[in-house]
């Protein structure tokens, strides 16, 4: 497993994607902090293109890179390691090489510009949402086995989760508008790690007091160490339960 | 030494192996062959272990290969279409080979193909840049790396320029004289012919027959390999309406 | 001619007659008080006294000499003023005693006129300086500090009750429950003060007509700043910044009219400006800055003004929570518009509307909020832009400044 982490990350972080990918990240932070001058504010500015960009480029890269790699991973199914192992190196290779491109690009021009307990839980988010969605880019397509289908599926989970289930959501909050509905958007939240990582980040800024204006729930909830806890703990399911699944039906899956 | 027992494999509604039992044995260069889509790609997968088999048996000198992996370090599997990381170079593909296997093999490494082949020359060369045939060679020297008891060779020399392919040819023979189990499929008859003991017919997912050369060149009085094969495709061809054709007389 | 002549001669007889006492560390000021005649001065020197329950009802100059210390040791209110013109200069006053029967202070001032708290130190003190039924009386350059606890054990830092013509100037009030509170109080004047850190409002005032107030600093206050059921206020040149809570107001006005608010900066605050029930208000030249929302507006206020304002750097420049605008806005300067000027006469030539769909929806359902900074959200404020349904048509700024005013 380890042996192939080593081996995928290296690869990958050689590749022409990767690189363009760590120097986007490497503007556009540089970018948000240089015409904002103040960091807070910067910060969000750059909280708003990362939880698009990290997503979409992590879930789509690692679905290309599953299929590209198809024939190797074949190969490499016939080499004397059980499955599992083959599947988790996959994942973790793939993860690794896009956390690290992000690390580079966002982590150390944040840190850099202010460390702060909003700058680490954006630099946190962004790692953890890269492993998020290779999980779930390597479950799509572990169960597709059309490439073009697969990029497909990746595309609308992607689609889901950075737009559509918030427009489910805002949809049932004016159906149910009548209703308290404080406690509710904890769990609405839970069931998108891309909108549990904004909350984590911006719970750290001072936008936080925005929040508690009216939803003093939240702000009670994700604003206390348990709620902490809980997000990372939730976000560590979103990414434990999309990979125990992709592991599951890579060990079972016919090549 | 590889022996299956009724293998059955279906996709969907397509009946890839039905009811496959063969014997394979140390010393045998055994050949592959059947039309487009006749289950040989599935038959070689379920020995490595890539597809799952419905039902039915494999055993791996004796033991069955099912939730195994460990029998899979007495193989070394050439695959049809080798393609590799863009960006790893030969010498780090060579590396993760011998780094996924070193747990499991102590014995010297058998680097008579890459020499042969003048692959040193390129392991400082990214895989994208290889060509086709160059990564064919990849793929061989890799197979025969670990010197394994069993060789599992999917189309070979495709691809492969003509002195590649007669090195590589030369090699299995080689091989197969030590006493190993080389197991190859081809599209082209000829090039089998001289590594060739046994001949596994392979159609629509039934075994056909699985006959030694011998046999096969007697029974239809030819002496090339090739027309005998062809022979019997004809045969098969004007027999297609008969239902049963595991018993087709030669 | 008579006139000052008849000035100038009382003038010189109660000065003629006034003679200073003076009281050193050991002795009672009580006794001192007792002794001395109207238009005497109270002279204590520097040390430590521990007193309290001290009465002055006459006309007397109490002073302090260096800064003497008036400790009540938590027992009891430190002085009670019940007569005209008295002058208190000059004193730390600490530790009065706390008890939620009686609004015990450190100088308290009951149904007298013209009496002056100066140049005081307060702290640790249940109210600081209070006045009750007290009409042109002054408090400046005062500082009083308490110790932000629960709300209900702290009292205001200057507190006055039915009184008019009063000034409060260059004071600072620190950690206690409101800042400056006015209740019924007219005619009066506050002026360079900076409330800081109380746990309520830094200023807070009911019932209180006619008032002006310049100058003055409100900073981190719980709520920050609330007036209520009041006409005729004048607010200028005050900052309200940094009341960043929860439920933190730079200035509430609730059921405010006739009033102006004019040069002020509100920065950093959850909300800026929040507006209930009030009309008639001439709100210009303000600077609204970094604030969650510049400004609340709800649906019951009505013939208010806001012109040359700046808005900058809001997360929302204008909430409302109903359809009809009774409100105009003109000339502000908007830093999210994005229109153009033709003509280049500094005006933009297309409306700006400062009511985003975003804000709209917050206002309905405030549970929208976990979506701030998303992705969803400033896809449906760019669409809203372009075909606008939902937010207020008409309220909109039709003459958009392109550059800020300089504030």
């Amino acid at each position: 497993m380890r042996i192939l982490l080593r081996y995928i990350a290296y690869d990958i972080l050689r590749s022409r994607m990767i690189i363009a990918y760590t120097l986007f990240l490497l503007l556009m932070s540089a970018t948000m902090f240089s015409i904002e001058s103040n960091p807070g504010k910067g910060l969000l500015n750059l909280l708003n293109i990362i939880l698009i960009v990290v997503p979409l480029v992590s879930i789509i890269f690692s679905t290309i890179h599953y299929y590209n790699s198809y024939e190797f991973i074949e190969l490499l199914l016939a080499q004397p390691i059980p499955r599992q192992r083959l599947a988790l190196g996959q994942f973790l290779g793939v993860g690794t090489a896009l956390a690290l491109a992000y690390l580079i690009g966002v982590g150390i021009p944040v840190l850099l510009t202010g460390f702060s307990a909003a700058a680490l839980s954006l630099v946190l988010t962004g790692v953890m949402l890269s492993f998020i969605f290779v999980a779930l880019a390597l479950l799509a397509a572990v169960r597709t086995r059309d490439k073009a289908r697969g990029i497909g599926v990746a595309l609308l989970l992607w689609f889901y989760f950075a737009l559509l289930y918030n427009g489910i959501v805002l949809f049932l909050l004016f159906a149910f508008s009548d209703y308290p509905l404080e406690k509710a958007v904890i769990a609405f939240v839970s069931f998108n790690p891309i909108d549990l990582g904004r909350i984590l980040v911006m719970l750290h800024t001072d936008a936080s007091a925005l929040m508690g204006f009216t939803g003093a729930v939240m702000q009670q909830f994700f604003g206390s160490g348990w709620g902490v806890l809980y997000a990372v703990m939730i976000m560590l399911l979103w990414f434990g339960l999309p990979l125990w699944g992709s592991v599951r039906s890579f060990s079972r899956k016919d090549f | 030494m590889i022996q299956t027992h009724d293998l059955r494999k279906k996709f969907g509604k397509l009946c890839a192996l039905n009811g496959i039992s063969v014997d394979l044995q140390q010393g045998k260069g055994v050949s592959l062959i059947g039309p487009n889509g006749s289950g040989k790609t599935t038959f070689i997968k379920c020995l490595l272990g890539m597809v799952l088999p419905d039902a039915g048996q494999i055993c791996f000198e004796g033991q069955s290969i099912a939730q195994s992996w460990d029998y899979r370090k007495h193989i070394g599997y050439m695959p049809q279409i080798g393609r590799y990381p863009d960006n790893m170079r030969v010498r780090q593909v060579f590396d993760l080979m011998i780094d996924l296997r070193k747990d499991c093999h102590c014995g010297a490494l058998d680097e008579e193909l890459i020499e042969e082949f003048g692959l040193k020359g390129s392991f400082d060369k990214p895989m994208r840049t290889l060509s086709g045939g160059t990564r064919q060679k990849v793929s061989a020297c890799l197979a025969f790396l670990f010197n394994p008891a069993v060789l599992i060779l999917d189309e070979p020399t495709a691809g492969l320029d003509p002195i590649a392919a007669e090195a590589l040819k030369a090699k299995v023979l080689r091989e197969q004289q030590k006493g190993k189990l080389v197991l190859m499929t081809s599209h082209i008859l000829n090039d089998l012919e001289e590594l060739t003991t046994d001949v596994m017919y392979l159609v629509e997912g039934n075994l056909l027959f699985f006959q030694s050369v011998e046999t096969i060149l007697e029974q239809t009085q030819e002496r090339r390999f090739a027309k005998a094969i062809a022979k019997i495709m004809t045969n098969q061809g004007q027999n297609q309406h008969i239902p049963s054709l595991q018993k087709v007389v030669l | 001619m008579r006139t000052p002549l008849f000035i100038l001669s009382i003038f010189l007889i109660t000065n003629l007659g006034a003679k200073t006492i003076q009281v050193a560390p050991g002795a009672s000021i009580r006794q001192a008080i007792d002794r001395a005649t109207a238009g005497d001065t109270v002279l204590v020197r520097a040390g430590t006294y521990y007193q309290y329950g001290i009465k002055i009802n006459k006309a007397l100059t109490l002073l302090g000499q260096d800064k003497p210390i008036l400790d009540a040791s938590g027992q009891g209110e430190i002085i009670t003023i019940s007569a005209d013109k008295v002058v208190v200069k000059g004193f730390r006053f600490q530790r009065t005693g706390r008890t939620s029967i009686t609004d015990w202070a450190a100088v308290k001032v009951l149904s007298a006129k013209y009496v002056q708290v100066l140049n005081n130190h307060i702290s640790q003190s249940y109210f600081g300086i209070y006045f009750s039924n007290a009409d042109h009386c002054t408090a400046r350059n005062n500082t009083i500090e308490g110790k932000p606890s629960e709300e209900q054990n702290t009292g205001n830092a200057i507190h006055a009750w039915k009184c008019n013509h009063l000034s409060f100037s260059d004071n600072t009030v620190k950690g206690h429950r409101d800042g400056i509170y006015l209740e019924f109080v007219t005619e009066s004047h506050m002026q360079r003060n900076f409330c800081q850190n109380n746990i309520r409002y830094g200023l807070h005032f009911m019932f209180s007509h006619n008032n002006t107030y310049s100058y003055n600093r409100f900073r981190e206050n719980g709520a920050g700043v609330a007036v209520m059921y009041t006409r005729n206020v004048v607010m200028q040149h005050n900052h309200f910044e940094q009341n960043w809570g929860s439920a933190a107001y730079g200035l509430l006005l609730k059921d405010i009219s006739d009033s102006k608010i004019e040069h002020n900066t509100f920065d950093n605050n959850t909300t800026g400006i929040y507006m209930e029930g009030s009309s008639r208000i001439h709100l210009a030249y303000n600077t609204l800055q970094n604030n969650g929302w510049a400004l609340r507006l709800q649906a019951n206020c009505s013939d208010n003004v806001f012109e040359k304002n700046n808005f900058l750097a809001n997360t929302f420049d204008v909430a409302t929570n109903g359809g009809t605008v009774l409100n105009s806005f003109t000339g502000n300067y908007w830093d999210q518009y994005s229109g153009y000027d033709l003509n280049r006469d500094g005006v933009g030539d297309v409306p700006y509307h400062p009511v985003s769909l975003y804000a709209m929806i917050v206002e309905r359902i405030p549970a929208g909020l976990m979506f701030l900074h998303s992705f969803v959200v400033r896809l449906i404020d760019e669409s809203e832009k372009v075909f606008p349904t939902l937010t207020p048509s008409e309220l909109k700024d039709n003459q958009p400044r392109l550059k800020p005013l300089r504030p």
